[in-house]
């Protein structure tokens, strides 16, 4: 009864492959068992549009004449890598010019997928073979040569819920965290995840083709601080912060619809990206793991204003309700990440897998397994 | 009724007991929600008037012959809705429940009638979406 990658495939390139979005598989499941869904279901649609800090773009400029060997460069003002050959850079979703500290490299990421001009200003100290010292001008998507998106750390399996038991109002990454547990702010899609409907990694790998802000952009490595040693939970979902995704695409196919340049108040620039990452159903195990349910989603309760100490535990039901009971109290809790912008993206990569527009890949190489995390120690 | 308004007034105006008017010949309820006066005198009034219809309707004539000026509450919040993402960031700290986002479609819902200006939205959005007319 077990499916391969290419009988779903023949599936999908006859117009035949039944595909439904995580959402969708986990309210079938209150009446299926899995047994019976993988007979019914091929492939399942997950997604997640949330705020990924550790995301970026390589851009190569292209030569001027005389040429220059950039070693400074500035987009819209905002310092960017100079570390890269003569005219290639990074832009980091963080980069920022602290003179201007809301417009960073998401916002000049999001400015060249609008199509728009960004200012290009470079300096080199001038060689034999690259003999200018500065430049000044435009450059757009249209004009330079690769434009690619390359995000080292993106859609989080799982992360945990940010509360402040201090009596002082918290800027940080998780929003405004309001004294004394007024609110709780939670950033997880949920039943709609990426990795919390594949939570071992069986199908999601190297060479895993997603959608990545509007285009077809592929799983390219084990994401950073990829963490198997989370505890698991009684439904085998890794609580808190757990596996995390590398990913690439090009930019010329995205839109600025699923992804946003993004500043959060006192901490700083971050981009919000589009991810949807399509789960194929191999067999009874997979089509367990796709009708995870929110209720069954565990996360931590993570205390900002005490030393990130972790103090309890909650579910994405309770969570999505608006409010939850803790410590004796009602607490607003609120989403960071849209649910309404990942259930537009889990359509439409339905529609496209629907089309025959997407075909599955099996990946090349296996997530890595039994990985944990090192704290930076300070040696010195 | 209960209706919001933005009162702006300028030192001229500033003179009389606007509130006092209010309550004793309109017969209004009356509570001001934020007050923001520079030393100048000139500042803002947030208010909720609660009353009958006619009696709103003549006191905010009432205001205007005074010389100040008075805006639905709505006009004096931007939110600038057709760039946002419904992440949901903002309501995290709406207390007065003015921002909300909630089954089924999960996008943010503002409803400048529970708006106390507090501002917090103001920071809140990662996007910048919202301003007000007033000191933060």
């Amino acid at each position: 009864m077990a499916k391969t990658y290419e009988e779903i495939n023949e599936k999908i390139r006859k117009g035949k492959a039944v595909v439904l979005t995580a959402e969708e598989v986990s309210e079938m499941a209150r009446t299926m068992s899995p047994k019976e869904i993988l007979g019914k279901v091929d492939v399942v649609t997950t997604a997640t549009f949330g705020a990924m800090c550790s995301s970026g773009a390589f851009l190569n400029f292209g030569h001027a004449n005389p040429p220059i060997r950039m070693e400074r460069i500035e987009l819209n003002g905002v310092p960017v890598s100079g570390g890269l050959a003569a005219v290639d850079t990074f832009v980091g979703a963080t980069d920022c010019n602290v003179q201007n500290p809301t417009y960073g490299g998401a916002h000049v990421i999001e400015d060249l997928i609008a199509g728009k001009d960004v200012m290009l200003e470079a300096w080199g100290k001038g060689t034999e073979c690259y003999p200018r010292k500065h430049i000044r001008t435009l450059i757009s998507l249209k004009d330079i040569n690769e434009a690619i998106m390359c995000n080292p750390r993106n859609a989080y399996q799982n992360y945990n819920v940010a509360v402040n038991t201090s009596d002082r109002l918290l800027h940080t990454y998780m929003g405004a965290l309001l004294p004394n547990l007024r609110n709780a702010s939670y950033s997880s899609a949920g039943e709609l995840s990426p990795l919390l409907n594949d939570p071992e990694c069986r199908t999601i790998g190297l060479g895993t083709r997603i959608f990545l802000c509007g285009a077809k952009g592929y799983v390219v490595w084990n994401g950073t601080q990829f963490n198997c040693s989370k505890p698991l939970n009684e439904h085998g979902v890794p609580m808190g912060n757990a596996r995390t995704l590398a990913l690439m695409g090009e930019m010329r196919e995205m839109s600025t619809e699923f992804m946003r340049g993004a500043y959060f108040e006192k901490y700083g620039v971050t981009m919000y990206v589009g991810v949807g990452v399509p789960i194929p159903v191999l067999d009874e195990d997979m089509a367990a793991r796709v009708s995870i349910r929110n209720s069954q989603i565990d996360t931590f309760i993570e205390d900002y204003g005490d030393g990130c100490k972790l103090i309890g535990q909650v579910n994405y039901e309770q969570l999505r309700s608006g409010e939850i009971e803790f410590m004796g109290r009602k607490i607003h809790t609120a989403p960071l990440s849209s649910l309404a912008k990942a259930r537009q993206i889990a359509d439409i990569l339905k529609g496209w897998i629907q089309r025959g527009e997407f075909e599955l890949t099996a990946p090349v190489r296996p997530m890595p397994t039994g990985t944990s995390l090192n704290g930076l120690e300070k040696r010195l | 009724m209960v209706k919001k308004v933005v009162v702006t007034f300028t030192a001229g105006s500033a003179g009389r007991s606007l509130t006092y008017e209010l309550i004793k010949k309109y017969d209004i309820m009356l509570s001001i929600i934020k007050a923001d006066i520079d030393a100048g005198r000139n500042g803002k009034l947030v208010l909720e008037l609660d009353a009958d219809e006619d009696h709103i309707r003549q006191a905010i004539e009432y205001m205007e012959n005074c010389g100040v000026e008075v805006s639905p509450l709505e006009n004096k919040i931007k939110y600038d809705n057709t760039r946002c993402i419904s992440c949901g960031a903002c309501t995290s700290s709406c207390l007065s429940g003015a921002l909300s986002i909630q089954a089924p479609d999960w996008k943010v819902v503002f409803d400048p009638d529970k708006c106390i200006v507090c501002r917090h939205c103001v920071t809140a959005c990662p996007l910048k979406l919202f301003s007000t007319d007033f000191a933060g």
